[in-house]
């Protein structure tokens, strides 16, 4: 009895949840090959940035195509902190988060005074606009090339076999397992509830005394401090922050990553994580078994987050979580699910 | 000062390449309370068949004439088979489906022509006229420019002033249920209206290619310039949009001359959200603002 009250709260229940899916992601990762954990360690790092921009957007309706760009801050901070100043990867970690979180805050504030197309417009702007600060200040950002991370060392503990990529797995997964956390928390809290309320009509949120700029600050800040802590994390798996990676494709694909998902779900952004991870590998797969050109090959994977874009908004908006959601009520029993909707 | 002076003219060139770009966002976000993030790839596309048109035939004006009338078509089959769909619903879905337009676009340039700029030729040479023994920054394709937008500009206000066309488009747009019970056809108008912007974009494609050339990647910034140009016009007002393409156009040229031209869309960005935080619907929009 006390136990099922115990598990009732919201707290307890995400921690068993996120402690489990450590644990499967502890077997996963010792049983795949190098190559497949650095596949986990991309789904999780873009994972992370996924899960902030869907809260934001889907939560919170506030869209941004500046998340690139903010997965790109938290990048360079690791990239000067680690590389450069010599720290070590948990404090440059959460120094990336704060400083992205920072920036968020400031964007929050603009964004907080602007409306779907002036909101697209100047995330926009900042995503096309960010990266010619590495080009104007060579000095600091590396121009170009960008900046060299060592590889993180997998501590003595574990022994001397133990493989880089999955070490930079775990890395990678930690920072997923702490956003999804945070995040699912967050969506059951009353400042989630807030979030909803002023997504669905700011007016009526307003009359019932919720602060709606405060509200949607605090959304992009936490959707901010997201994408820095992933972009954080990229930094460290591919041991590079350079311009080329964080261009308005990224911002794009990760739209399309939240998109096909399933707006505000986080069940919604794994899916979309592992779609960015995924695709391109399969469009690779497609494009050699049909020897399709270079060209042709390197642009499939662009082409699909096109199509989905497109085709998901026009004809199910609700992406995979909700395709998955309809699914398990069709197949749950007819009488819990009418317990459920009395309820 | 002769320094200034050049930026001041390369500032009025790139100016009205902005305004271009802007008017076409101007005339849809008019019509359907839409910005149509797309324009950027739309105006690529029609620029990369312009270039294979030049490469083939060897001759510029067909290749420009191709361009503008593919625009026409692509803004018109655009609007028909996407836009439609989203049109009048919630705001964010018409921005994701015009951006995953954007993106199909670009792989599709991307897989057809290559992922490397190709240059792209000017219609009449870009040397600068001599002043006084000088080369200023401003020659006869800047003359073509201005005059080519300046053109489709007046062409386009003749259009929604003095025609039975225009007339209806503007009803269409002012008063759809209206409109439609006066017997204008609403959604045909609202495919004239995207098939007209997307020609003023591809105008703009084609003016601008030489300076930036062509790849898939290489109009972004356009896009981004012209939306802030669209905005410090107020989104609605064409004539805004050329007075706003023209400041920006200003704006940015001393930026890049004394300031460094990598921080050019940095400063277009700090001029967007000056206007929009000082006036959150454009500077000359007379839009209605929306209070709680």
């Amino acid at each position: 009895m006390r136990l099922a009250r115990l598990l009732d709260r919201t707290l307890v229940r995400n921690l068993l949840l996120t402690a489990a899916i450590a644990v499967v992601l502890l077997f996963v990762s010792l049983a795949i090959t190098p190559f497949n954990n650095l596949r986990l360690a991309s789904i999780a790092y873009y994972f992370t940035a996924l899960a902030g921009l869907t809260v934001l957007t889907g939560l919170n309706g506030q869209i941004s195509l500046g998340h690139g760009a903010l997965m790109a801050v938290g990048a360079y901070t690791v990239a000067i902190l680690v590389g450069r100043d010599g720290w070590a990867l948990v404090p440059a970690l959460v120094a990336a988060t704060v400083v992205t979180a920072a920036i968020g805050s400031v964007l929050g504030v603009v964004a907080a005074r602007l409306r779907g197309p002036y909101l697209a417009g100047a995330t926009l702007a900042f995503a096309v606009g960010l990266p010619g600060l590495a080009d104007r200040y060579p000095h600091a950002f590396g121009g170009e090339n960008g900046l060299i991370i060592p590889p993180p060392q997998p501590p003595a503990g574990l022994g001397s076999a133990f493989p880089l990529e999955r070490w930079e797995a775990w890395i990678a997964c930690a920072t997923a397992l702490i956003a999804f956390l945070a995040l699912s928390n967050l969506q059951r809290s009353r400042v989630g509830r807030a979030m909803r309320a002023v997504r669905d009509d700011e007016v009526a949120a307003q009359l019932a005394g919720l602060d709606v700029a405060r509200t949607q600050v605090t959304a992009f800040i936490v959707s901010a401090a997201c994408a820095g802590l992933g972009g954080g994390a990229l930094a460290v798996v591919t041991q590079l922050a350079a311009p080329g990676a964080f261009t308005l494709v990224l911002s794009l694909s990760l739209l399309t990553g939240i998109v096909l998902g399933g707006l505000g779900s986080l069940p919604g952004a794994l899916w979309g994580a592992i779609a960015l991870v995924m695709l391109p590998s399969w469009s690779d797969d497609i494009a050699n078994s049909f020897s399709l050109s270079t060209d042709v090959q390197s642009n499939l994977p662009l082409a699909l987050y096109g199509v989905v874009l497109m085709g998901v908004i026009v004809a199910a908006p609700e992406g995979i979580q909700g395709a998955v959601r309809r699914l398990g009520r069709r197949l749950r029993p007819r009488s819990s699910m009418s317990h459920e909707e009395a309820a | 000062m002769s320094r200034f002076v050049d930026l001041t003219l390369n500032g009025i060139s790139n100016g009205m390449i902005y305004a271009a770009v802007a008017l076409s966002l101007v005339l849809i976000w008019r019509a359907t309370r839409i910005i149509n993030f797309a324009q950027g790839g739309m105006l690529m596309i029609t620029t990369f068949i312009a270039s294979s048109v030049i490469e083939s035939s060897g001759s510029y004006w067909l290749g420009f004439a191709v361009a503008l009338v593919t625009g026409l078509a692509l803004g018109a089959v655009v609007e028909r088979v996407l836009v439609r769909h989203v049109e009048g619903g919630p705001p964010l879905n018409a921005v994701i489906a015009t951006l995953g337009l954007l993106v199909l676009l670009q792989a599709v340039a991307g897989m057809i022509w290559g992922g490397t700029p190709r240059s792209f030729p000017p219609a009449f040479s870009i040397r600068g006229y001599e002043v006084s023994g000088r080369h200023v920054l401003f020659g006869p394709f800047d003359t073509f420019t201005v005059l080519a937008v300046l053109g489709a500009a007046g062409l386009l206000a003749l259009l929604f002033r003095a025609t039975g066309v225009g007339l209806q488009m503007r009803a269409a747009a002012f008063d759809p249920l209206a409109a439609r019970l006066q017997g204008v056809r609403v959604a045909r108008m609202y495919t004239v209206g995207w098939a007209l912007a997307a020609l003023s974009g591809s105008l703009a494609g084609l003016l601008v290619a030489p300076s930036v050339f062509v790849g898939p990647n290489t109009f972004d910034a356009i896009l981004v310039f012209a939306f802030t140009a669209a905005v410090l016009g107020g989104l609605d007002s064409p004539v805004g949009a050329v007075v706003g393409g023209l400041v920006l156009g200003l704006s940015l040229s001393y930026v890049s001359g004394y300031a460094g031209s990598s921080l050019v869309t940095l400063a277009a960005l700090g001029i967007l959200i000056a206007v929009l935080m000082v006036r959150p619907e454009g500077l000359f929009s007379s839009a209605r603002r929306r209070r709680i």
